[in-house]
C-alpha cells in the first residue's frame, strides 16, 4: 500500500513541478495546489498506513485496548491542508488582482518591479 | 458575543479534564508519564508570552481597524510589552538555563513544547526591539489607508510568527510559525495595492510558499523515519544513529538546506528578495530586511547544528560554496543598482552569505559569529531601510541619480547614515566589525580560506556600494545635472520629517549599533552562550526531558 | 444565476446552514465536527446568500466586517489558553466548569471556547475572501 501511494506522490510531484515550470501564473498556482496535496499525501504515508480502528479510548478505560491508527499524521495533514488552502485562496486573489493591474499573467512579462530598462547607477562623481 | 463562562452566582464546580474521562480512577503513575504534574509558575509563562501578547495585540488592532488613531497606540503599546516580555525571558534564560513549557501539560515528545535557549531568546529580543522601532516609524510613514488595510495587525501577527519560530521546540510547530509569519508578510507586502507591489508580491508569495512546502516535505520524511517531531527528541535519536543508517538523513538534510536557504535568500534561490523588497512601504521593507531572512538563518542553525550535526558536517563543503556565491553575488548586486532600496536588498543577501559561512564552519566560535552577525544584521538592515525612507522624504527619490545635497540639509542624519554604512560593511568601531572578526577567525582556524577570502572581498565591495550611496546622496552638492556649488541645500519640506517618532526609531537602532560596537563583551558572552547551547545541547535536552 | 426560485430559497437555506454549522461546531468535542468545518459551512451559507441577493445584504446581515469577526475569533482562541495561568498549569491546558441548568448538567470548557474562536476565524476569513470575489464579479 505504501508503495502504491509513494508512486502516486511521485506522480503528484512530477505534475506539480511540470506545472510550476510554466510561465502562466494560473498554471503555477495549479502546480502549487497539487504540490500541497502531494505533501499532504506524503505526511499521511510517512505515518504508516495500517488497517486499524480510530484511536478512541472507551468510557470505562483509560488507555487504548486494541492497536489503533496513528492520529498524529492526520492532525499534521489537517493543519497543512488548512494552511495550504488559505494560502492558495490568497494567492488566487493576488494573481487575479495582478492580472487586472498588470494586464498579463505571463511571468516573463511581469517586469514592473524590476524594469528591463533600469538605468545603470552613476559611473562617475 | 458571549464568552463561554458561566455566571459566577451559579454553582461552580471546576474539574480537570482528566477526572471526567472515565468511571475508573486514573493511575497517577501513568498520568505522570504523559502529563506535566509539577505546577507551572507565572514566571514560566514568559516562554509563551511573546506569542500570546502579539496575537492579542494584533487581533485588538484588527478589531479597531476603522479607528486609525487608536491602532498605532495599541500596536506600539503591545510591541513595547513584547520587548519587555522578551527582555524578562532572556534574563530568566540567562539566570536559569534553558526553559521549556509544554502546551496543554502534555509532556514531550507527545505534546508541543516551547523550548527557549539563549539563542532563541536573544534573537527574539532583538527582533522585538526592531519591530517596536518599526511600529514607531510607521506611526509617521503609514497613512490612514495603510492602517485601515491593516498595517499594525499584520505587523503584530508577523511578530507572532517570528517570536514563535524563535521560541518553539517542535519542528512541525516551527513550520506553522513560518506560515503565520509568511501570510502576515503577504498582507504587509501588498498593502497599498500598487502595481509594482502586486508584481513583487506574486513572486515573493509563490517562491516562499514553495520554500515552506519543501520544509514540510523534509519534515514529513523526518517524521516517517524517526517518528517524532520534537527537536530535542530528534537530536537524541539522530545522534544515536549508526553510520549505515545516515543515507536517508542526508536526503532530508539536503531538503532542509534547500528550504531554509530559500527562506534565508541564499544564492541560487534568492531571486524573490531583490524582486520584492523594494516595492512596499519603506517601513515594511525595513522590518522584512531585518527579520524574515534571519528567521531562515535561525532555522538553519537550529536544524543543522542542534538536530543533525552529522549532516552539517557532510554538507559543510556545499554550504561553504553557497556562502561564497551568496556573499559575492550579493555584493556585486549591491554595486550594480542605482536605486538605494534595491542596493540595500542585495546587502541583506551578502550578510546572509556571511552567516552561512559561519554555519559551514560549524565550530562554536563560528556559530557564535553567525549568531552575532544575525543580531547585527537585524538591527543595521532595518535601520538602513528606515534611513532610506528619510532620504526619500528629504530628497524626493530613491535613485542615486536624483539624490544629492542631503549633507547640507541635515549633517546629523548624514553622520547617522555613515555610521550605519560603516556597520554594514564591517568597519570598526561599529557592530558589524566584531562578528566579521569572529567569523574570519573561525574560518581561518578551520582552514576554509576561500570562505574567509569571500568574506573580505564582499565586505570590501559592500564598503564601495554603501560609500557610493553616501557620496552621491549626501556628500555631493545636488542631484545630477546641477553643477557643484550652485546647488542650494535641499530643505526638509515634508512635515513628517519633524516628527520625533521617525527620528526616535532610527536613533534607537543607531544607538544600538554604536553601543554593540563599543561594548561588545556582553554580546560576545551572550552569543557564545547561545552557540554552545546548540553545539553541545545537554542543557537543551535536560530542559525538555527533565533530569533524565 | 439570480432566478426567483434561488432568491426566494437562499435566505432560508442560508439560515438553515448557519444553524447546522453551529450544531456541527458544538458536537465537535466528542464527535466528528468542530470549529473549522462548522466555520466552513457557515461561510458557504454567507456565500450562497451573497450569490443570490448581492453582497451588500450579506454585509448588513453580519453587522461586523468579516475581518473583525476573524480577529475576535483569534482573540477568543488565544484567551482560551489563559485560564490555566491561574491554576498553575501550562498554556492551553483545558479547564472545565459544569453547572446544573434546569436539571441539565451543562459542561463548559476552554477547548469549546477555543473551537468557537476557530469557527469565527474561519467564517470571517473565508467570508471576506468570498465576498471580495463576488463583489468584483458583479462590477
Amino acid at each position: 500500500m505504501e508503495t502504491g501511494l509513494s508512486v502516486l506522490i511521485g506522480l503528484f510531484f512530477a505534475v506539480s513541478v511540470y506545472l510550476m515550470l510554466s510561465r502562466q501564473l494560473v498554471r503555477i498556482l495549479l502546480g502549487i495546489a497539487i504540490l500541497g496535496n502531494a505533501v499532504n499525501l506524503l505526511i499521511f504515508t510517512s505515518g504508516r498506513l495500517t488497517r486499524a480502528v480510530p484511536p478512541l479510548i472507551p468510557e470505562e478505560s483509560y488507555h487504548l485496548l486494541t492497536e489503533a491508527a496513528n492520529p498524529l499524521p492526520q492532525a499534521l495533514v489537517l493543519t497543512a491542508i488548512v494552511i495550504s488552502f488559505s494560502f492558495f485562496a490568497f494567492l488566487l486573489v493576488l494573481a487575479f488582482r495582478a492580472y487586472q493591474e498588470l494586464g498579463t499573467d505571463d511571468a516573463n512579462e511581469m517586469r514592473v518591479a524590476e524594469p528591463v530598462d533600469e538605468p545603470a547607477p552613476p559611473q562617475g562623481y | 458575543m458571549k464568552c463561554a463562562l458561566p455566571n459566577p452566582s451559579t454553582n461552580l464546580l471546576p474539574r480537570k479534564d482528566t477526572d471526567r474521562m472515565a468511571g475508573v480512577s486514573l493511575n497517577p503513575e501513568l498520568v505522570a508519564q504523559a502529563m506535566n504534574t509539577t505546577p507551572v509558575t507565572p514566571g514560566d509563562w514568559l516562554v509563551i508570552a511573546p506569542s500570546i501578547l502579539t496575537i492579542l495585540g494584533g487581533t485588538l488592532c484588527l478589531m479597531a481597524r476603522k479607528n486609525t488613531d487608536l491602532q498605532p497606540k495599541i500596536g506600539i503599546g503591545f510591541l513595547g510589552l513584547l520587548v519587555l516580555a522578551n527582555a524578562a525571558l532572556l534574563a530568566r534564560v540567562i539566570d536559569r538555563g534553558v526553559l521549556t513549557m509544554v502546551m496543554g501539560n502534555w509532556l514531550p515528545p507527545f505534546g508541543i513544547a516551547f523550548t527557549v535557549d539563549a539563542l532563541g531568546a536573544g534573537l527574539s529580543l532583538v527582533a522585538s526591539i526592531v519591530a517596536f522601532c518599526a511600529g514607531l516609524y510607521a506611526s509617521v510613514s503609514v497613512d490612514g489607508t495603510g492602517r485601515r488595510y491593516g498595517f499594525y495587525p499584520f505587523l503584530l501577527l508577523m511578530m507572532t510568527g517570528v517570536s514563535g519560530a524563535f521560541l518553539t521546540g517542535d519542528i512541525f510547530n516551527l513550520y506553522v510559525w513560518f506560515e503565520v509569519l509568511l501570510i502576515s508578510s503577504y498582507g504587509l507586502l501588498v498593502l497599498g495595492n500598487d502595481r509594482a507591489q502586486l508584481d513583487g508580491t506574486v513572486k515573493y508569495g509563490i517562491l516562499n510558499l514553495l520554500g515552506t512546502n519543501l520544509f514540510l516535505v523534509a519534515t514529513a520524511l523526518l517524521y516517517g523515519v524517526f517518528g517524532t517531531l520534537n527537536m530535542a527528541d530528534l537530536s537524541q535519536k539522530i545522534a544515536a544513529l549508526s553510520g549505515s543508517e545516515t543515507g536517508t538523513l542526508s536526503t532530508i538534510a539536503a531538503l532542509y538546506l534547500l528550504a531554509f536557504a530559500m527562506k534565508a535568500a541564499a544564492f541560487p534561490v534568492n531571486f524573490w528578495l531583490p524582486a520584492s523588497y523594494h516595492t512596499p512601504n519603506i517601513v515594511v521593507s525595513a522590518v522584512f530586511a531585518g527579520l524574515l531572512t534571519k528567521v531562515g538563518v535561525y532555522a538553519l542553525i537550529r536544524v543543522f547544528v542542534l538536530i543533525m550535526p552529522a549532516a552539517r558536517a557532510d554538507l559543510g563543503d556545499l554550504i561553504a560554496l553557497l556562502a561564497i556565491a551568496t556573499m559575492i553575488t550579493g555584493a556585486m548586486g549591491a554595486l550594480s543598482q542605482g536605486e538605494v532600496r534595491r542596493s540595500l536588498g542585495y546587502m541583506i543577501i551578502t550578510g546572509i552569505g556571511s552567516m552561512l559561512g559561519g554555519i559551514a564552519v560549524g565550530t562554536t566560535l563560528a556559530i557564535s559569529g553567525a549568531i552575532f552577525y544575525a543580531v547585527h544584521s537585524i538591527i543595521v538592515m532595518t535601520a538602513l531601510y528606515m534611513a532610506a525612507g528619510i532620504m526619500r522624504l528629504m530628497g524626493g527619490s530613491y535613485r542615486l541619480r536624483e539624490l544629492g545635497g542631503l549633507y547640507a540639509a541635515s549633517p546629523a542624519f548624514a553622520a547617522v547614515f555613515l555610521i550605519l554604512g560603516f556597520a554594514v560593511s564591517g568597519l570598526p568601531p561599529f557592530s558589524g566589525f566584531w562578528p566579521k572578526i569572529m567569523l574570519l577567525d573561525a574560518m581561518l582556524s578551520s582552514g576554509r580560506i576561500w570562505v574567509a577570502t569571500a568574506l573580505l572581498v564582499s565586505s570590501f565591495l559592500t564598503t564601495i556600494a554603501i560609500g557610493r550611496i553616501w557620496i552621491y546622496s549626501f556628500w555631493r552638492g545636488g542631484p545630477e545635472g546641477i553643477a557643484d556649488g550652485t546647488a542650494i541645500a535641499l530643505m526638509p519640506s515634508d512635515k513628517a520629517l519633524s516628527s520625533p517618532a521617525l527620528w526616535l526609531s532610527l536613533g534607537i537602532l543607531t544607538a544600538l549599533v554604536i553601543f554593540i560596537g563599543l561594548q561588545p563583551e556582553w554580546m560576545l558572552q551572550l552569543v557564545s552562550r547561545g552557540a554552545s547551547g546548540v553545539v553541545e545541547p545537554m542543557g537543551y535536552l535536560r530542559s525538555v526531558f527533565g533530569g533524565a | 444565476m439570480r432566478t426567483i426560485i434561488f432568491r426566494t430559497v437562499a435566505p432560508y437555506l442560508a439560515a438553515l446552514m448557519v444553524l447546522f454549522s453551529i450544531f456541527v461546531l458544538l458536537r465537535g468535542h466528542n464527535e466528528p465536527g468542530g470549529g473549522f468545518i462548522g466555520g466552513l459551512i457557515a461561510a458557504s451559507a454567507l456565500a450562497i446568500y451573497g450569490i443570490a441577493c448581492g453582497v451588500a445584504p450579506v454585509r448588513r446581515a453580519i453587522v461586523f466586517h468579516p475581518m473583525s469577526i476573524s480577529a475576535f475569533g483569534l482573540f477568543l482562541s488565544a484567551l482560551a489558553g489563559l485560564p490555566s495561568l491561574l491554576l498553575h498549569q501550562s498554556y492551553m491546558t483545558s479547564q472545565w466548569v459544569s453547572f446544573p441548568f434546569f436539571d441539565v448538567e451543562v459542561d463548559l470548557s476552554t477547548p469549546m471556547m477555543f473551537d468557537i474562536g476557530v469557527y469565527l476565524v474561519v467564517v470571517g476569513a473565508i467570508a471576506s475572501i468570498a465576498l471580495a470575489l463576488e463583489e468584483r464579479e458583479s462590477d
